[in-house]
């Protein structure tokens, strides 16, 4: 599944790579360097296109806040990630590229997990081992070795933090709903008014629970598909 | 286009450097964390208490309602009793060197008591001189599980409990950490008629089915069977420590209130 993934995901990139040499390529945001952050949210979205980070994706989203915390987390890492393996590139040795990959992600996720649980102690206790997890997370390395080691540092960190906004882009879409449904709330503040419940309204339970989250997900690619007709497969 | 030494030399580098940025952040960060979990250990004691606090509002909260930590050996003798002073926990009885009650990690006293050390503190909280309340610790499914139960005065009745896991399932096991599961054990009770040690025992099936009687068990939970029968274990492990600690107090109780009933009988006589 998770090489499976990688193929597709460095054929997405390479239109984006094509080396035009223009005036425009020294400028910061660039049209070129804005739609590395822009196309993860739509045709190139890691969660809904290429179908990676789906085990956090189903794990963090009942409830808005450590959605919000984790999505923070996921971009930071992939942001940094990839403007540190952008700017070693042409020193990492190819032979053991991965594991200085890796080497770097699990340095900054443990970075993050170390200040979550210094100013965020309860998000953290809720987020659990799924901030340990984001090494694990094949965004993050997908984004490394399909785009940080073939160019340079700040489109690999736009791209970062590109991929990571567009991956919490969908935890927060996702967390949205489930918390609206799932227990009423919006970031703890009750949203369904009292006179609701006494009209005969109840929370619907499964919306807490991890399948929910599954489903929720596959109407989010069905909708995303249905306004991107190329992203349809024949 | 790499040789070896250069690989050698580049790991080594980026070992070294990653090992520097992580030593130096934990260093850093150390003393917030170590605050955060103190926060949390006394929103779990004041849980147990029967009052939900906020991280905010927590220190000063347990300043109030905790109005002493003692802490007790294994014979069940008082060693030290620590009280707060203007916020600033001073000891006042016993063996002043001894460390406060709030600082005894009971995982390291109970692997001493196991291995035959006599030398243990076990601590206790008091709740405005009504309430007291001993952590708990023991082993679930997948890892530790801990708790803080809150006795009353005739230290039997149980007015309080809570319960925390480091990962138990979710849905399963995890649920002994609802309020729904640790809402059970309020007016159950660790010693029989006689005054015999029964501990409480998480029944599967429930506690009707629980042979010692339905007060000294509770309901355990449904699929979550390996962790209940650890919170069982943990209760009856942790509070066998406590026993003689239990029992000297109930006789101290006891005696109190015989010699008040005396006091009270003796009034119309002398009338």
């Amino acid at each position: 599944m998770k090489e499976k993934d990688m193929k597709r995901q460095e054929k997405a990139p390479a239109k984006v790579q094509s080396p035009k040499p223009s005036g425009e390529e020294n400028r910061l945001f660039s049209a070129k360097n804005l739609k590395l952050l822009s196309r993860p949210f739509g045709a190139d979205n890691p969660v809904t296109v290429q179908v990676l980070g789906i085990c956090s994706a189903l794990a963090v989203t009942v409830k808005l806040q450590p959605a919000l915390v984790m999505a923070v987390s996921v971009i930071v890492v992939t942001g940094f990630s990839n403007l540190i393996i952008s700017l070693l590139r042409n020193t990492i040795p190819p032979r053991i590229r991965i594991i200085v990959q890796l080497t770097v992600i699990a340095t900054l996720v443990i970075l993050v997990d170390q200040v979550l649980k210094a100013v965020a102690y309860d998000v953290s206790k809720q987020l659990s081992v799924f901030v340990g997890l984001i090494i694990t997370n094949c965004i993050v390395m997908g984004r490394l070795e399909a785009f940080a080691m073939a160019n340079k540092p700040w489109p690999a960190f736009l791209d970062g933090i590109g991929n990571g906004a567009g991956y919490g882009f969908i935890l927060i879409v996702v967390a949205f709903l489930r918390e609206l449904f799932g227990s009423g709330t919006l970031l703890g503040f009750k949203v369904i008014p009292e006179s609701f419940y006494q009209a005969g309204y109840v929370n619907n339970g499964l919306f807490i629970l991890p399948p929910m989250a599954l489903i929720v997900l596959g109407v989010i690619i069905w909708v995303h598909r249905s306004f991107n007709p190329n992203l349809i497969e024949k | 286009m790499f040789s070896n030494k250069y690989i050698f030399l580049y790991t080594s580098g980026l070992v070294v450097a990653v090992a520097v940025v992580l030593a130096l952040t934990a260093i850093l960060l150390q003393p917030m964390q170590e605050r955060n979990r103190e926060v949390a250990k006394m929103q779990e004691i004041l849980k147990a208490a029967g009052q939900t606090v906020s991280s905010e509002e927590a220190v000063e909260i347990y300043n109030d309602l905790i109005t002493a930590e003692w802490t007790v050996d294994r014979q069940g003798a008082l060693v030290s009793e620590y009280r707060n002073v203007k916020s600033d926990w001073k000891a006042v009885d016993g063996n002043l060197k001894a460390p406060r009650a709030f600082d005894c990690d009971l995982k390291t006293q109970l692997g001493q008591a196991a291995s035959g050390s006599k030398d243990v503190l076990f601590p206790v909280f008091v709740c405005r001189d009504s309430l007291y309340i001993v952590p708990l610790q023991g082993k679930g499914l997948w890892g530790p599980i801990w708790g803080y139960l809150a006795l009353g005065k005739d230290f039997n009745t149980v007015w309080g409990a809570t319960f925390g896991h480091k990962g138990e399932t979710p849905g399963l096991g995890a649920e002994i950490a609802e309020d729904a599961f640790q809402q059970q054990f309020i007016g159950k009770q660790l010693f029989d008629t006689l005054g015999g040690f029964t501990s409480i025992t998480v029944q599967k099936g429930g506690a009707d089915k629980y042979a010692g009687g339905s007060e000294h068990a509770v309901d355990a939970i449904s699929g979550g069977t390996m962790t209940s029968n650890g919170v069982t274990a943990m209760l009856s492990d942790c509070l066998e420590y406590y026993r003689p600690f239990f029992q000297n107090m109930k006789a101290r109780m006891q005696a109190e209130a015989d010699t008040a009933a005396v006091a009270e009988q003796q009034v119309p006589v002398l009338e």
